[in-house]
């Protein structure tokens, strides 16, 4: 009990005091998720919703193997990631192992997935809806990924808020790939590992609520933002 | 609307259509000629909502041809549009609804504006127009849709049952534009399964039944005495199956 009490005490002490380590570490978390979820975003997005438009051979294996990726280990993915970055490794010239730009990648290789397999269904089930309207209209598959997309904008935000979640939660592809180097590429997860490596169960554990505070305030946010939009565009 | 830049008449050669063997549409035959009011009228399940998707496109015939046979019949596609029976909103405005159609079609300019604003007035929604579409009331949704179809100045437009979901004012509402459309040089072919409705527009009705096309006759001969007994016994509500 102990150990639970002190840890809501260090966390309130690393919050209060605006602890400077603990700031770089939770503003590099938030860099390096961020960035990834931008990346696969970028990519997920109007991937999953050509997989809903388009019909071509072989659209359903991809569809399987891409919702199988959703499951993707991320030591798996941080060992696929070492193994190119390293110095033997077809991209070793880039010199990034070990950089937050790495764990970046890491992360975007795991989440690019998850957004794109949710993006195909939500825009599957829109086009049921919309697929007579539109192609009356005279829109092909093509023009509807950008309209759909954005007629899908609030359900979309949930999907990449659990794109985020997944990034910002895991700790096995950053440990790897990353390494955990103290300023520079240590973030929330890969310090908890860490901290209850040495035994250090309250600052781990204060690390922890810090962590979850920090995604309880982007699902709040993401969801205030939703709600006002759908009770005024329906 | 002069026959000479034409995408009509519409032909249906035999057409057909089934879904894994089982029959919906059967050897339809038929030709659509601009300027009267066609409503094709059936029970449920007679297949007339199948038959406005095959002409409009939406549809392949598995059997038989769909050909649009006027001179610019190469733009039919460009030239004709479809009002739902649920119309289909984006999240946007009312009138971003309309714009949205406009540009997908290729409009620009002063000619889209034009269109947009005339097409709200003329359906009684330019106080609407910067709503959300999808928070109107399900008339003003149809009223809507019929001013996003009416703003591409189709040639021929097809309403699948356009007032089954509405109240009678909102189905009088409507009923009022689909007859300002069709003065304004618009074919009309619509389906509808309201009697009542069927009379009050119809130049000349197809009727169908079991996927086949029973009779087709103008409408004061089919509403005073139907040429066949199925349509007797439809006017009559007596036919069951």
């Amino acid at each position: 009990m102990t150990v639970v009490a002190n840890a809501f005490g260090e966390a309130l002490r690393l919050l209060i005091s605006f602890d400077a380590e603990l700031m770089s570490i939770v503003a590099l978390s938030l860099q390096v998720s961020l960035g990834a979820l931008l990346i696969a975003a970028v990519i997920g997005l109007p991937f999953g919703a050509a997989l809903a438009l388009y019909e071509f051979p072989g659209r359903r294996s991809i569809t399987v193997f891409l919702n199988a990726l959703m499951g993707l280990p991320p030591v798996v993915v941080g060992l696929f990631v070492y193994l190119a970055l390293s110095r033997a490794g077809p991209f070793g010239f880039l010199e990034l192992l070990f950089t937050p730009t790495a764990m970046v990648i890491a992360q975007t290789i795991l989440i690019t997935p998850i957004i794109a397999a949710l993006t195909r269904q939500l825009v599957e089930d829109l086009w049921r809806e919309y697929g007579e309207q539109l192609r009356s209209l005279g829109s092909g598959a093509g023009r509807a990924i950008p309209t759909l997309l954005w007629d899908a904008r609030y359900a979309l935000v949930t999907v990449l808020l659990a794109g985020l979640g997944r990034a910002m939660a895991e700790v096995g592809a950053v440990m790897i790939v990353g390494g955990n180097i103290a300023g520079f590429t240590r973030v929330m997860t890969t310090s908890i590992a860490l901290e209850t490596s040495k035994g250090n169960l309250s600052l781990a554990l204060g690390l922890g609520i810090v962590l979850m505070l920090l995604a309880l305030i982007v699902n709040a946010a993401a969801h205030l933002v939703r709600e006002t939009a759908t009770r005024q565009l329906g | 609307m002069s026959t000479l830049n034409s995408i009509l008449p519409l032909r249906l050669e035999h057409v057909s259509y089934a879904v894994r063997g089982r029959t919906l549409i059967d050897a339809i035959g038929t030709t659509f000629q601009a300027g009267a009011r066609t409503i094709i009228l059936g029970p449920n399940g007679a297949g007339k909502s199948l038959l406005l998707r095959l002409c409009h496109g939406l549809l392949t015939p598995t059997d038989g041809r769909v050909v649009w046979g006027g001179p610019f019949a190469k733009e039919a596609r460009k030239r004709q549009a479809m009002v739902f029976q649920r119309p289909v909103m984006l999240r946007r405005t009312a009138a971003a609804n309309i714009d949205y159609a406009l540009a997908l079609r290729g409009f620009s300019g002063n000619d889209r504006k034009t269109r947009l604003s005339e097409a709200l007035r003329n359906t009684g929604l330019s106080e609407l127009a910067n709503q959300p579409a999808r928070v109107l009331s399900g008339g003003e949704q149809q009223r809507l849709a019929l001013a996003r179809a009416w703003s591409l100045e189709p040639e021929v437009l097809f309403l699948d049952e356009p007032t089954a979901n509405l109240d009678p004012a909102a189905s009088r509402a409507v009923e009022r534009i689909i007859g300002a459309i069709h003065a304004s040089g618009t074919k009309i072919i619509m389906t509808t399964h309201d009697l009542g409705q069927a009379r009050r527009l119809a130049d000349e009705v197809l009727f169908l039944h079991g996927g086949r096309l029973v009779e087709r006759s103008p409408a004061e001969t089919f509403f005073e005495k139907p040429r066949t007994d199925t349509a007797d016994a439809f006017m009559r509500g007596e036919l069951y199956w």
